[in-house]
């Protein structure tokens, strides 16, 4: 038995077997307003390929996704839309600030924009940068891997 | 440049139009707001300025003593050349004649002039807001509207 090839097991915590899961299943909604667009394109296309670390696939349904990607400006008439988007997003769901607008408004400071998309919606990880290195956004997701293992997962119960 | 042409408008316009030069291969032309409307229809019929290309506003906030400019861009497809008006307006009588009866496009530009600038185009009587939202206060494009001032839709968290 045991000189069987893929019959070894392991030990593990239920909550990091959990977060380990979870972790490289993110399935991101890309809620693209601005010209960091372009560099979402970029980082999630082949020459970056966020598929690497298992956040590929773009749902374009809210209902569907857990990691909610807010890339570019948000002006105050789109805020109430976001809004719904996030809220339309179940249990468990993370939020990327994706380049300087999404963040803290950028270098817009009038009546239009809103400084940060933090005021609205809870954001777990900012990228800076105007647009963002395709780098720096694996970077953030790494981040974002690691906060989610490491992280409480309320689905771990005593019957689970 | 049609050099012919812009002697002829001068001359068919010498009672309306208050000021008039020669700018970048423009004519650029200043009249009162009451004559506004006419000076328009002539240049549609007699000359055929038949497109309406940008329709805006100045804020002269205590550098003049009209505050505001309105500015619209004519271009004739026919002649190939382009014609400016200005027309100063002051703060308490920000009122100009709607230009949608003449050009069709001119809906839009206006509706955008009155949400920033607060210009009023008589005779529109559909100046929703495009770009603004309904309970907006005040006029984002004067001078005098906060830089910082913000009017949120959504209530902030903490």
């Amino acid at each position: 038995m045991n000189n069987l090839p893929g019959m070894e097991y392991l030990t593990t915590r239920k909550d990091e077997f959990v977060g380990w899961a979870r972790k490289f299943s993110l399935f991101p909604y890309p809620f693209v307003t601005a010209c960091c667009g372009m560099e979402f394109m970029s980082v999630s296309s082949t020459l970056y390929d966020t598929d690497r670390f298992g956040a590929a696939l773009p749902r374009f349904s809210p209902r569907q996704a857990d990691l909610l990607m807010v890339v570019g400006t948000i002006s105050h008439k789109q805020a109430p839309i976001i809004k719904k988007v996030y809220d339309q997003m179940c249990d468990p769901k993370w939020v990327i600030a994706f380049g300087a607008c999404a963040t803290s408004g950028g270098f817009y400071r009038n009546y239009s924009a809103v400084q940060g998309v933090d005021k609205i919606i809870p954001v777990d990880i900012y990228i800076p940068g105007c647009p963002p290195r395709p780098e720096m956004v694996i970077d953030a997701i790494i981040k974002l891997q690691e906060k989610i293992a490491k992280s409480k997962h309320p689905i771990v119960t005593e019957n689970f | 440049m049609d050099f012919e042409l812009f002697k002829a408008i001068k001359k068919e316009l010498i009672n309306e139009v208050t000021e008039s030069r020669l700018t970048h291969g423009i004519l650029e032309l200043k009249m009162s707001a009451e004559n506004f409307f006419g000076v328009v229809s002539k240049l549609k019929t007699s000359f055929d300025f038949n497109l309406l290309l940008d329709l805006t506003a100045i804020d002269y906030l205590k550098q003049k003593e009209e505050r505001f400019d309105v500015i619209y861009h004519l271009y004739s497809t026919l002649h190939l050349v382009r014609v400016r008006l200005k027309i100063s307006l002051s703060e308490e009588n920000a009122k100009i004649t709607t230009l949608t009866t003449l050009y069709g496009s001119a809906n839009f530009m206006e509706r955008e002039c009155h949400e920033m600038y607060g210009i009023d185009f008589v005779g529109n009587d559909d100046l929703r807001p495009i770009l603004l939202y309904n309970g907006f206060e005040g006029y984002p494009l004067r001078k005098d509207y906060p830089i910082e001032k913000e009017q949120p839709l959504v209530p902030y968290i903490k």
